[in-house]
C-alpha cells in the first residue's frame, strides 16, 4: 500500500466517524434496537472483502475462509435488514393504531 | 490492447461508483433512523446502497469463479432470512449479540486469509491493519457467542468469576498485544500472528464471562462497536472505502450506545468490564427495615380504574413473562374508562438498548405513548398509579437517596413521587443485582406477588368489572 492511498483511507475514516457520530446521535433512545441491527446489516459489508475472497482461487484456504465468511456476512445482511424491517412496521402512531381498532 | 485496457477501467470505475453510492445511501439510511416516520424508508435506502455494493463487487478483476460465492450467498441468505422470519421479539438481544459474532467472524476470516496468501509480503501497514481486524474480529466473535450464551441461558446469567480473574485477564491481554506488537515489528512471524488470534479468542471468552445479564446492554453496545470497527480495519487491509465507511458507521453507533449505557447506569465502561457487578461487592446497600405490604388484586384494580393516570414501568420481567400484550390490553381498558395511561422507559431497561419500546411496539402500543426517563419524571407527581413490570434496579429510590449505594447516581425512574406504586413481582427475593430495594417499603407501595402475566389478566378483568 503506498502512502497516498493510506492517507486517503485515514481521511475517509475521519470523515466517516464524524458524520456517523452527528448522524447517529441523532436517532432516539425509541429506535436504538433496530439501529443497532441496521448497522449490523450495513457492516455486513464486509461480504465485500468475502466474495472477493471465495471467488479469487488464491488456494484452498483462503476459498473455504472465503466461503466461510461470505455465508456469515451473508446472514447479517439478509438478517439484518429484514429483523430490522419487521421491527420498523410496527412503530405505529397513535391515530394509525386506533383506526385500525376501529 | 487498447480496447481491453479502456474495457477494464469502466469496469474499475463503475465497481468503485457502486461503493460510493452504497456509502452515501448507507448515511441516507442511518438519517432515516431520526425518526419512526422515515425509518423504514432509511432503511429501503440502505438495502439498495447495499445490492449495489454487492454487484459491483460481483464483477471485481479478482474473481475466476463464482460457484463458491454463490453457495455462500445462498447459505447464508437461507439462515439469516430464517433466523428473522421465526425469531420472537422477546429473544431480540439473542440475535443481535449473534450477528456481531457473524460479522466479526467472517471479518476475521478475511483478515486470516490475507495473512494466510500475502504474509510478509503485505508490508507493514497492511499487516499492522490486517492484525487490528483479525484481533477485533476474533474477541469480539468469542465475546459474541458467551453474550449469546447467557442471553439464552445456555449459560448462567450471573458473573462467572474466579481468584485473580483480573490479574489472568490483563496477563492474557498483556500477552496478546505482545504478539501484535511483535507482528508489526517482524511481519513475516507467522506465529506471533496465529498466538495472537488463539488468545484474541479466549480474550473474547474471559472478557464477557464475568459480566452480569443485566450489565448486557452496555456490553451488546460494546461489541457492536468492535464488530464495526473490525469491519473499518478490514477497509484498510484490503484498501476498500466502502468498508471503512460502513464499519465506521457501525463501530460509532456502537461506541455512542456503549456510552449512554453508561451514563444510564452512572458508570465507567472499566467498571462494567471489571468490575464484576453484584458478585460480592455488597455492604453498600440499604438494609432497608419494615414490612413489604401485599395488597389485592380488586383493590388495585379500583384504584386503577378511578385513576386520572397510571404510568406502566416494564423491566426484563415483562419480556421473561412476555405480558406485553396484556399490559397493552391493560392500557387500553383504562383508556376506555377516559384513564391517561403512559410507559416509562429507563435507557437500560432489559438487555439491550431499546428492548422495551420494540416489545411494547409488537404489543401495537403507539410510540407517542412511550417516555424517556427525562420526560416522565416530573410527570410522576401528578401519576395517580405507577404499576411496576418486572424492573428493580431502574426505580431503586436508593441510587438517588443513599451516595454509599453500589448503584448510586444511576439516574432512576421515580417512580416513589407517584401517588401510589404497585410492583408486580414474582416472589420477595431481591432483584437481579441482589440490591435491597428501599421502594418496596415504602408507605406508599403495594407488592402483587405472582406471575406478572397472570397478575395483569386478572387486572383487565377486575377493571372491567370496576
Amino acid at each position: 500500500m503506498n502512502p497516498e492511498t493510506l492517507i486517503a483511507a485515514f481521511y475517509v475514516f475521519a470523515l466517516a466517524a464524524f458524520l456517523g457520530y452527528q448522524v447517529i446521535s441523532r436517532v432516539p433512545p425509541l429506535l436504538h434496537t433496530p439501529l443497532m441491527s441496521a448497522t449490523n446489516a450495513i457492516s455486513g459489508i464486509s461480504l465485500v472483502g468475502s466474495i472477493v475472497t471465495a471467488g479469487a482461487h488464491y488456494n484452498t484456504v483462503s476459498t473455504v475462509l472465503g466461503f466461510v465468511a461470505v455465508t456469515c456476512s451473508t446472514i447479517n445482511v439478509v438478517g439484518g435488514f429484514w429483523i430490522t424491517e419487521r421491527m420498523l412496521k410496527m412503530f405505529r402512531r397513535r391515530e394509525d393504531v386506533k383506526k385500525e381498532r376501529h | 490492447m487498447e480496447h481491453a485496457a479502456t474495457a477494464v477501467s469502466f469496469k474499475y470505475y463503475f465497481v468503485e461508483f457502486t461503493y460510493l453510492l452504497a456509502g452515501i445511501l448507507f448515511i441516507m439510511g442511518l438519517k432515516g433512523l431520526s425518526h419512526p416516520d422515515t425509518a423504514r424508508r432509511g432503511m429501503h435506502y440502505a438495502e439498495i446502497g447495499m445490492l449495489m455494493a454487492i454487484i459491483g463487487t460481483l464483477l471485481h478483476r479478482d474473481i475466476v469463479s463464482y460457484e463458491w460465492i454463490i453457495a455462500g450467498l445462498i447459505l447464508g441468505g437461507a439462515i439469516g432470512g430464517a433466523i428473522s422470519y421465526w425469531v420472537p421479539m422477546t429473544a431480540l438481544p439473542q440475535r443481535t449479540a449473534l450477528s456481531h459474532a457473524f460479522g466479526a467472524f467472517a471479518a476475521a476470516l478475511v483478515g486470516i486469509s490475507e495473512y494466510y496468501r500475502e504474509g510478509a509480503a503485505l508490508g507493514e501497514i497492511k499487516v499492522t491493519a490486517l492484525a487490528f481486524e483479525v484481533l477485533l474480529g476474533s474477541l469480539t466473535t468469542t465475546g459474541s457467542l458467551i453474550a449469546f450464551a447467557k442471553l439464552q441461558g445456555l449459560v448462567p446469567g450471573a458473573p462467572m468469576t474466579f481468584k485473580g480473574q483480573n490479574f489472568f485477564n490483563m496477563a492474557l491481554l498483556a500477552a496478546t498485544v505482545g504478539c501484535f506488537i511483535y507482528l508489526l515489528v517482524t511481519p513475516a512471524a507467522a506465529v506471533a500472528f496465529y498466538i495472537m488470534l488463539g488468545l484474541a479468542f479466549l480474550f473474547g471468552v474471559m472478557l464477557v464471562m464475568p459480566i452480569g445479564a443485566a450489565d448486557m446492554p452496555v456490553v451488546m453496545s460494546l461489541l457492536n462497536s468492535y464488530a464495526g470497527l473490525a469491519a473499518a480495519a478490514t477497509g484498510f487491509a484490503i484498501s476498500n472505502n466502502v468498508l471503512i465507511i460502513a464499519g465506521t458507521l457501525d463501530g460509532f453507533s456502537g461506541f455512542i450506545l456503549s456510552v449512554l449505557m453508561c451514563k444510564a447506569m452512572n458508570r465507567s465502561i472499566t467498571n462494567v468490564l471489571f468490575g464484576a457487578f453484584g458478585s460480592a461487592t455488597d455492604g453498600g446497600g440499604t438494609q432497608a427495615g419494615g414490612e413489604m405490604r401485599e395488597v389485592n388484586l380488586e383493590d388495585v384494580a379500583t384504584q386503577m380504574a378511578y385513576a386520572r393516570q397510571v404510568v406502566f414501568v416494564p423491566g426484563y420481567g415483562m419480556a421473561t413473562a412476555q405480558a406485553q400484550h396484556v399490559v397493552r390490553e391493560l392500557a387500553d381498558v383504562l383508556d376506555e374508562r377516559g384513564v391517561t395511561v403512559k410507559y416509562a422507559i429507563h435507557p437500560v431497561a432489559g438487555r439491550m438498548p431499546g428492548h422495551m419500546n420494540v416489545l411494547l411496539a409488537e404489543a401495537n402500543v403507539p410510540y407517542s405513548s412511550l417516555y424517556e426517563l427525562e420526560q416522565i419524571n416530573p410527570d410522576f407527581p401528578n401519576t395517580d398509579v405507577a404499576v411496576v413490570i418486572g424492573a428493580n434496579d431502574v426505580v431503586n429510590p436508593d441510587a438517588r437517596d443513599n451516595p454509599k449505594s453500589p448503584i448510586a447516581g444511576m439516574p432512576i425512574l421515580e417512580v416513589d413521587h407517584a401517588k401510589a406504586v404497585i410492583v408486580l413481582k414474582r416472589g420477595k427475593g431481591k432483584g437481579f443485582s441482589g440490591l435491597e430495594n428501599p421502594l418496596f417499603f415504602k408507605e406508599n407501595c403495594g407488592m402483587l406477588y405472582g406471575d406478572a402475566k397472570d397478575s395483569l389478566t386478572r387486572l383487565v378483568h377486575a377493571v372491567q368489572q370496576a
